[in-house]
C-alpha cells in the first residue's frame, strides 16, 4: 500500500501457468489502485439503494411498483435492485474489498513489526539539505543529545559524532488497527444477519404481545435463528398516551407519546410497569421492543339481522392523513345471519363539519372522534376462500363488485359519534360506534451483532484520528568541532504542517543548558 | 423576552450575519485584487532550495508576520518539506491599502460570526431544545461552523486568502437557507427529543463545516490555473483542503457512529440503509478514498481534489437532495417552503 508498491505495476501474465495467474490475481487485487477502485465501486452501488426503495425499508413502495408497472418491477427485481444490499453483486464488491484489505494489512503488519525493532538509520552526512535544519547553541555531546532526545520520546541510534532520533510509530500502529477494526465491523454486521431477528407487531390497548414468531405481523429472522431462541417475554398495553401541539404554526405535531405497558419478563416472573417511549426502548435479555408508530382503533358492535351481536371489538384503522389522524377502517362481519355484512369506516378523530355539510378531522387528538360510514355492504366477503386477506381491505376488486351496497354516497347517515348507531336498510342489522382505543406499532429485534459493532467502530475511530494525526518524524544530530547541527524530516505526506514549531522546540531543548531541559 | 420575540431576534441576526459576511467578503476580495498577485508554486520559474523553514525556526512562530505574500509560497507554515519556494520576477507594488481591506474583512468576519451564533442561540433559547431539528436551522449552524473553522484557523496561520471565498459560500448558505427552507420556530417530532441530537447533528455540522472550507479550497484550486493569479496558489490551497478534511474526516466518522446509536434507540436498528443513511455513508466512502489516494496512491493535485469535490457534491446531495427528493426515516427533517 505505499507508493512503491503502486508503481510496482503488476506485470501482464504472458503465459503464466495456473499459479501465475493466481499470483497475479492475488497481487493485482491487493494493489493500492485495485483498492480504491473497488472503494468507489462500493460507495457507486449503494447509489440504487437510495433511489429504488428498498423490501427491507418499504415493502410498501415495492409493492406499488409491482402494481403500477410489473414489468419495471420485474426488471428491478432481475437485478437485486429492490434487495440492493442483500445482493450478490453487491457482496461480490464488499468481499473483494475486504479481501483486498487483507491482503494489504498482512504484508504490511509483518514489515511493521520488522520495522518496530529496527534502530533509525544513521544520520546523513549534510544536515543542512533537509526539510528543517537548524543549528543549536551550546555544549553538546552524543551522549546528552541522546539523552535529550530520548527525553522527548524518541527512538535514537547513535554512532560516532551522530544522533539519529525518531518517534510516531503509533501513526501505523493506528493504520493497522483502522483497517482491521473495519474487518471486524463486518463480522459484526454478519452475526447481526445470520443470528438476529426483527418483527413488526401491532397491539391495540387492553391487548397483550407474546414473543413467539406466531404473535408477529412481519417477522424476519435471519438465517440462523431457530423459533425457539426467541426471549419468552410478553406484555399487555394497558394504555396508550399521546399529546400534540394545540396552537400556533405547529398546531397538531406530536410532541410526545407514551405506551403504558405491563411486562412479563418470562412467563414465571412477576408483572412490572414500563413506560415505553420513542427513544427508550425495551430491553429484555438483549432483545429490544421499540415503539415506531401509532393510531386508533374505534370500538364498534355490529348486530345481524337476527338480532345476534355478530361483531364486537376494536378496528385497528389506517392512518390516511398523518396531521390529523384520519384513519381508514374495514369492519368485516363474516358471522352475520342472514347475510355477511361489511363496512368502510372513515374515523375523524376530531370531526368538524365544513360549510358544504361534510366532515374532516381538524386535530390528531380525540377531542370529537367520530366514525362516519363510507360504505356498508352485504353479501359474500370471500374470507372463508382460503386465500389470505388483508384486514385493511374489505375485499379484493372482484369479490367488491358482487357484494351489495347497502348505504354509499347520499344514502350513507352522518358520522357517528361514540354511543350511536346506524340502522341498515331491509332490516340486515346495525353498527353502533361504542368507544376508541388507540393501537401502537412496535418493532422487536435481537441483534447480537450490537455489541461488536459499537466496539469496533469505536476502536475504527480512535485508530483513525491516530492515524491521521500522529505523524512519523525523524530528527538527526551531527556534532562537529563543537558545531551542533539538527536536521529534521517528517515521513508522512501533509503533516509537515506543524512540525515547524516542534522542530523549534527541539532545538531549544537540545541548545538550552542542563536544568533548564525538561 | 417571550419565545417570540427571540424567534423574531433570531431571524434578524441571521439577515445581519448575511450582511455582515458579504461585507467581509468585499474587503477580502479588495484584498485579493490589488494586493499581490502570486504564482503557483508548482510552476517552473526560479526555484530556490532555501527552505522555508529556516526563517520559521528563526521567527518562533509558523506565521512570520512581515512575509510578503511571495515569502508565503515558500510554505511558511513549515510545509516546506513539501515544495520548493518560488521567487517569480516580481510584480509591481500593491498598494498599501490592500492589506487593511484585508484586515477590515476580517472584523467584520468576526462580526458576522457573532451575529451568526446569536441567531443560534436565540433560536434556541425561543424552541427550547437544541437549535438543529430541521433543514434550516441546521443549515444555519453550518454556516456558523464553517465561518467558525475559517477564523479560527486563520488566528493561527494565515489563510486570508480563503477569505472572500468562505464568507461568499456562507452568505449565499444562509441566504438559501432563509429562503428555501425557513420554518417558523417550534417544537420538533418526539424522535428528536433526545440528547443525541446535540452529539449526532452538532458532530454533522462541525464536520460540515469543515468539508465547506475544504470544498471551497478544492473548487478554487481547479479555477485557478497555473502561474500568475489574483487568486491563492495552488499549493496553498490544496494543503488547506487537505488539512480541513483530515480534521473533518474522523468527525464525521463520529457523526455516522452518534446517527447510528440514536438509530438504535429510536429506530430499532442501528443500521437499515435509509438514503441519509446510504449518503452518508457514500460521503464517507469518499472522502476516505480522498485521503488513500493523497496518502498512499500519491494522487496530488487535480485528481485529489476531482475526488475531494465528488465527495463534497456527495456531501451536499444528502443534505438537500435527500432531504427532499428521496424522504425516508430523516424526513422529518422538516423541509420549510
Ligand atoms: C445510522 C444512523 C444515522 C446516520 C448515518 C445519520 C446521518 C446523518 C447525517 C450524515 C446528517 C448530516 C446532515 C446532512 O448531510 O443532511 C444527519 C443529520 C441529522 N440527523 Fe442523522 N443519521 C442517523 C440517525 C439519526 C437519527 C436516529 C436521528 C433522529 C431520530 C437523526 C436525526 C438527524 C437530524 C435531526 C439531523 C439534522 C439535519 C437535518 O435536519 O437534515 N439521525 N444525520
Amino acid at each position: 500500500m505505499t507508493v512503491d508498491e503502486l508503481q510496482k505495476e503488476t506485470p501482464q501474465p504472458a503465459k503464466l501457468g495456473l499459479v501465475g495467474w493466481l499470483r497475479w490475481f492475488w497481487r493485482t487485487l491487493t494493489s493500492m489502485k485495485t483498492a480504491l477502485v473497488l472503494l468507489f465501486l462500493f460507495a457507486l452501488a449503494s447509489i440504487p439503494g437510495s433511489l429504488v426503495p428498498q423490501r427491507s425499508v418499504e415493502p410498501d413502495k415495492v409493492a406499488l411498483i409491482y402494481q403500477n408497472d410489473p414489468a419495471l418491477a420485474e426488471w428491478y427485481d432481475r437485478f437485486y435492485l429492490f434487495d440492493v444490499f442483500t445482493a450478490p453483486w453487491f457482496a461480490a464488491i464488499y468481499l473483494l474489498l475486504f479481501v483486498s484489505l487483507i491482503g494489504c494489512v498482512l504484508p504490511r503488519t509483518s514489515t511493521y513489526l520488522k520495522e518496530l525493532r529496527r534502530k533509525p538509520p544513521t544520520a546523513p552526512k549534510n544536515l543542512s539539505r533537509l526539510p528543517y535544519h537548524a543549528r543549536a547553541e551550546g555544549e553538546l555531546d552524543v551522549e546528552e543529545a541522546a539523552r535529550r532526545l530520548r527525553r522527548l520520546r524518541f527512538r535514537v541510534a547513535t554512532g560516532p559524532g551522530w544522533v539519529s532520533a525518531e518517534k510516531g510509530y503509533l501513526r501505523e500502529t493506528g493504520n493497522l488497527l483502522f483497517h482491521v477494526a473495519l474487518l471486524g465491523l463486518l463480522v459484526a454486521v454478519g452475526m447481526g444477519s445470520l443470528f438476529g431477528y426483527r418483527g413488526n407487531v401491532l397491539v391495540v390497548e387492553g391487548d397483550g404481545f407474546a414473543n413467539t414468531v406466531a404473535a408477529y405481523d412481519r417477522y424476519m429472522p435471519g438465517s440462523r435463528v431457530s423459533a425457539e431462541s426467541l426471549e419468552p417475554f410478553s406484555f399487555t398495553l394497558k394504555d396508550f398516551q399521546a399529546s400534540y401541539q394545540l396552537g400556533g404554526d405547529k398546531r397538531g405535531q406530536e410532541l410526545d407519546y407514551t405506551a403504558k405497558l405491563s411486562v412479563n419478563d418470562s412467563p414465571e416472573s412477576p408483572a412490572r410497569d414500563y413506560d415505553l417511549k420513542v427513544n427508550e426502548p425495551l430491553e429484555i435479555d438483549g432483545t429490544q421492543t421499540y415503539l415506531i408508530g401509532h393510531g386508533y382503533a374505534p370500538v364498534f358492535r355490529v348486530t345481524d339481522g337476527k338480532g345476534q351481536i355478530a361483531f364486537d371489538g376494536p378496528v385497528p384503522c389506517l392512518i390516511e392523513s398523518k396531521p390529523t389522524l384520519t384513519s381508514g377502517c374495514v369492519v368485516k362481519v363474516p358471522d352475520a345471519q342472514p347475510e355477511q355484512l361489511g363496512f368502510l369506516l372513515q374515523f375523524l378523530p376530531t370531526s368538524v363539519r365544513l360549510t358544504d355539510g361534510s366532515h374532516v378531522s381538524a386535530f390528531p387528538g380525540q377531542l370529537n372522534p367520530q366514525a362516519k360510514i363510507v360504505g356498508a355492504f352485504s353479501g359474500d366477503l370471500g374470507v372463508r376462500s382460503g386465500k389470505p386477506q388483508s384486514v385493511y381491505q374489505l375485499a379484493p376488486d372482484d369479490v367488491m363488485k358482487k357484494l351489495k351496497p347497502l348505504a354509499m354516497g347520499s344514502k350513507a347517515p352522518p358520522p357517528l359519534a361514540v354511543g350511536q348507531s346506524f340502522d341498515l336498510p331491509d332490516k340486515l342489522g346495525k353498527i353502533e360506534f361504542t368507544g376508541v382505543k388507540e393501537w401502537m406499532t412496535l418493532q422487536i429485534a435481537h441483534d447480537p451483532g450490537r455489541m461488536p459493532a459499537l466496539l469496533a467502530s469505536a476502536l475504527a475511530t480512535v485508530a483513525l484520528v491516530m492515524s491521521l494525526m500522529i505523524r512519523r518524524r525523524r530528527v538527526f544530530v551531527r556534532i562537529k568541532d563543537g558545531a551542533v547541527d539538527v536536521g529534521g524530516l517528517t515521513r508522512t505526506e501533509g503533516s509537515g504542517t506543524g512540525f515547524g514549531e516542534e522542530f523549534a522546540d527541539i532545538v531549544k531543548a537540545l541548545s538550552a543548558g542542563e536544568k533548564d531541559v525538561r | 423576552m417571550s419565545a417570540e420575540q427571540l424567534a423574531g431576534l433570531s431571524d434578524d441576526l441571521v439577515l445581519g450575519a448575511v450582511l455582515l459576511y458579504l461585507a467581509a467578503m468585499i474587503g477580502f476580495a479588495l484584498e485579493l485584487a490589488f494586493g499581490r498577485a502570486r504564482t503557483n508554486t508548482g510552476a517552473t520559474a526560479l526555484t530556490v532550495t532555501e527552505p522555508g523553514v529556516k526563517e520559521s525556526v528563526a521567527a518562533g512562530s509558523s506565521m512570520a508576520a512581515g512575509s510578503s505574500v511571495a515569502a508565503r509560497s515558500s510554505g511558511e507554515s513549515g510545509e516546506g518539506a513539501e515544495a520548493g519556494a518560488t521567487v517569480a520576477v516580481s510584480p509591481p507594488e500593491p498598494p498599501s491599502w490592500a492589506p487593511k481591506a484585508g484586515t477590515v474583512g476580517l472584523v467584520f468576519g468576526w462580526v458576522g460570526l457573532a451575529a451568526n451564533l446569536g441567531s443560534v442561540v436565540t433560536r434556541g433559547l425561543a424552541v427550547g431544545r437544541w437549535p438543529w431539528g430541521n433543514m434550516y436551522e441546521f443549515v444555519v449552524a453550518i454556516c456558523l461552523a464553517a465561518v467558525a473553522a475559517f477564523l479560527i484557523t486563520q488566528l493561527r496561520s494565515n489563510v486570508r486568502f480563503l477569505g472572500a471565498f468562505v464568507m461568499v459560500t456562507a452568505a449565499l448558505g444562509l441566504g438559501f437557507a432563509v429562503i428555501w427552507l425557513h420554518v417558523q420556530a417550534g417544537p420538533v417530532v418526539p424522535a428528536l427529543n433526545s440528547y443525541w441530537i446535540a452529539i449526532h447533528v452538532s458532530a454533522a455540522v462541525i464536520a460540515s463545516g469543515l468539508f465547506t472550507v475544504g470544498g471551497v479550497s478544492g473548487i478554487l484550486y481547479l479555477v485557478r490555473g497555473e502561474g500568475f493569479s489574483r487568486l491563492p496558489t495552488r499549493t496553498d490551497l490544496e494543503r488547506v483542503a487537505h488539512r480541513a478534511i483530515v480534521l473533518a474526516f474522523p468527525v464525521w466518522t463520529f457523526a455516522v457512529i452518534a446517527g447510528a446509536l440514536w438509530a438504535d434507540k429510536a429506530w430499532g436498528r442501528y443500521w437499515g440503509w435509509d438514503p441519509k443513511e446510504i449518503w452518508a455513508f457514500i460521503t464517507w466512502i469518499v472522502y476516505a478514498g480522498y485521503l488513500h489516494a493523497r496518502a498512499t496512491a500519491g494522487w496530488k493535485g487535480r485528481a485529489a481534489t476531482i475526488v475531494q469535490l465528488v465527495a463534497f457534491a456527495c456531501l451536499l446531495f444528502n443534505l438537500v437532495g435527500v432531504n427532499i427528493f428521496l424522504g425516508g426515516l430523516h424526513s422529518y427533517a422538516d423541509v420549510g417552503g
